[in-house]
């Protein structure tokens, strides 16, 4: 069976929903070019996984999301999702993509702090969105996902942090698809100006099951020299949504990112992690667990990219594989010439719990500067069954003995994750995929 | 509690297709400490290992029971919460997590839904075992063995011993690696569990161990079988005279698995 990888949305439709969305001009333009592009490119060859056969193309995507009047009128378990520290602070709720809860405090807004789904931007802030979008970080005609993704945005969220302004608390967008058949075309944009900080976190929460959908999210970020973004998220999207995520970022000078990435879909998902370190001093962190169950397949690239000088970064993955799940680890370093007294260092451990699970590890070092230090480590394994029997042999069942060694295994990443709110949702959505 | 009973009859193992163990027979009440002793490579710890259900080994023929409860049938968890301890030569090293949530987990494992241990209970148990043998506190937050010296490893064992509480225990080689100092520990460990319902069996080749927990039964193990049992005397003789003077009196040229006279 051959797949239809084009979209059933022509021109007329581009034109009509980013009127109806009362999108400036060069939006509209910008969509409509890339549903035109999108026909020609080719799709993403993500490393040793095969998606021909994936989902790309039957979705809705035009679904409203109920409105409610308090945090009170969403459901307990995504309710829960919101920090408990948030209740009172900055947030952003989406229901099928359409924005229904935004909050940010006067204290923040007064700073020139933007936090916003991506529609009101658009309308709002149209110059300072046309700057960022699909320009420096990602680009529309990366491949035909991509570009899909332009001509197709739904959805998203702008946050604009002015030079100088340090944010402490997190800000927090949750992206709750109730409907499991909404496609989201989820589109995210960071920017934090020269000597400024904030940690944004996502959520992404989606139940039904086998319900075919795809989501396809983009997440830009800008580091201004000197500033610091920390990127949490937390995946959790269901069986029958394909997810296609690419989270990129560029560090201007001595700028940081930290990424906390938990990869929890159920779904099959290519997922890219991406930095460029393009200032000297510039430092990239980048953390990732995830588990793959069922009959799932998965693609991951994390991948950071030294351009200036003294620039440093480090990778670290950890994957449990349980079922017959499949993923693939792609650990990319790459030193550009020029990069001199670099440092690259990257880490990826996979765990197979049973026979039937796959799991390969691809670390990745390219070099074209001499000055530069790298190293990596990858290791790629079974469950060990005399581990298994050890914890067996005072009393634990198999089941127990198996969560213990899945947070263990986890657990080295999962408690230097950055945000504490990230941390404890990855440890809750792990308890629920190991029972 | 009662005491109970472990009963081994004509047990045969073998690990790859290959026999270890040839027709054993053993009975430990609980009140008693037996010693089964032997030369390397005679089937000792293989004995240990098939009792508590390890993997790799496979049961032929023969029984063995916990009081009334068929163990071969069991698996490996059940035969835990049926009352069976073994201290192992080699422990598992299990990275991210504690010490203290693993004991945790096992001691709730024992108990019904809602009857969890308190932590309090549980936290003050545990440091009272862990003073007793002389571990430092920093033990209790310490990945399972993992980075554990020998001597650690065999007194994390036997703080598992006295945590857990069995109605019958199987030390593999306890002693094995283990100084003086820390064989004193290990002993006093193993002595403070001595009660009438509580049943040991220690695997070693070293009489040493013996002068600190003394044995009611001793047994000789040659061949894959217990071919000579005594009292404590027994194994006074055997750390002054060796293995010899047996292996003369039972005719055995090579007391090794495979080379039955």
């Amino acid at each position: 069976m051959s797949v239809d990888t084009k979209i059933a949305f022509d021109q007329e439709y581009i034109k009509a929903y980013s009127e109806k969305c009362q999108e400036p001009k060069w939006m509209t333009a910008l969509r409509q070019k890339a549903l035109e592009k999108s026909e020609n490119l080719p799709m993403p060859k993500p490393d040793k996984t095969k998606i021909d056969k994936w989902n790309f193309t039957s979705f809705k995507h035009d679904v409203a999301g109920e409105a409610i009047s308090s945090l009170d009128d969403l459901p307990e378990d995504v309710r829960d999702l919101v920090a408990k520290d948030q209740q009172s602070g900055n947030l952003l709720v989406h229901r099928n993509s359409t924005p229904v809860f935004s909050q940010l405090s006067n204290d923040l807004k007064e700073q020139g702090v933007i936090f916003t789904d991506i529609q009101t931007a658009l309308q709002n802030h149209g110059d300072l969105v046309e700057k960022y979008f699909m320009k420096d970080v990602m680009k529309v005609d990366e491949n035909r996902l991509t570009a899909v993704h332009a001509a197709l945005l739904n959805s998203g969220t702008f946050l604009y942090v002015p030079r100088n302004v340090e944010i402490e608390v997190p800000i927090q967008a949750l992206y709750w698809q109730e409907d499991p058949e909404a496609g989201l075309f989820n589109h995210v944009i960071i920017v934090a100006e020269d000597n400024s900080s904030v940690t944004y976190v996502e959520n992404y929460l989606s139940y039904g099951h086998d319900v075919e959908s795809v989501a396809n999210l983009i997440a830009e970020v800008h580091v201004g020299q000197n500033a610091r973004v920390t990127f949490g998220a937390v995946d959790n999207l269901a069986t029958g949504v394909t997810t296609y995520v690419n989270r990129r970022a560029n560090v201007a000078r001595d700028g940081k990112v930290d990424w906390a990435l938990a990869q929890m879909n159920d779904g099959n998902t290519v997922s890219t992690n991406t930095t460029h370190l393009i200032g000297d001093g510039s430092y990239a962190d980048s953390k990732t667990v995830t588990i793959g169950r069922g009959s799932q397949s998965q693609n991951f690239t994390n991948q950071i990219f030294h351009h200036g000088q003294n620039s440093e970064g480090v990778l670290l993955v950890h994957g449990v594989q349980k079922d017959s799940a499949s993923a693939i680890f792609n650990g990319v370093t790459k030193i550009e010439h020029g990069a001199k007294k670099s440092n690259g260092e990257q880490t990826q451990r996979v765990l197979m719990m049973n026979e039937k699970a796959r799991g390969d590890a691809n670390p990745i070092l390219l070099i074209d500067e001499d000055d530069v230090m790298a190293g990596h480590a990858a290791s790629v394994g079974k469950v060990d069954p005399v581990q298994l029997y050890y914890l067996q042999s005072r009393g634990i069942s198999r089941q127990e003995a198996e969560r213990l060694i899945i947070h263990g295994f986890l657990a080295p990443v999962i408690n230097e994750l950055p945000i504490e709110g990230v941390r404890k949702r990855a440890v809750e959505v792990t308890e629920g995929k190991v029972n | 509690m009662a005491a109970s009973t472990l009963k081994i009859e004509n047990l045969h193992v073998s690990i790859e297709g290959k026999e270890i163990i040839k027709g054993l027979n053993l009975e430990i009440n609980g009140g008693e400490i037996h010693a089964v002793m032997g030369p390397n490579g005679t089937g000792k710890s293989t004995l240990a290992s098939a009792i508590m259900g390890h993997p790799k080994y496979e049961i032929t023929e023969g029984s063995v029971f916990l009081d009334n409860e068929d163990v071969l049938e069991m698996e490996v968890d059940e035969r835990a919460k049926a009352g069976l301890f073994l201290a192992m030569q080699y422990p598992s090293e299990v990275s991210g997590v504690t010490n203290a949530d693993f004991l945790r987990s096992a001691i709730n494992a024992r108990r019904e839904e809602g009857d969890e241990i308190s932590l309090m209970k549980f936290i003050k148990k545990l440091d009272g075992k862990m003073a007793e043998l002389d571990m430092g506190e920093e033990f209790a937050q310490r990945y399972l063995n993992e980075g554990f010296s020998g001597g650690e490893k065999k007194r994390n064992e036997i703080l598992q011993l006295m945590m857990l509480e069995p109605k019958i225990a199987v030390l593999d080689e306890i002693d094995s690696g283990l100084d003086i100092d820390a064989l004193k520990v290990v002993s006093k460990g193993v002595n403070a569990m001595r009660n009438e319902s509580f049943g040991c069996l220690i695997i070693t080749h070293y009489q040493r161990l013996l002068n600190y927990i003394t044995p009611d039964k001793v047994h000789v193990m040659m061949q894959g079988r217990i071919v000579k049992s005594g009292g404590a005397e027994l194994a006074q003789r055997l750390e002054a005279e060796g293995y010899d003077w047996i292996k003369e009196e039972l005719g055995i040229k090579d007391e090794t698995v495979g080379q039955e006279a």
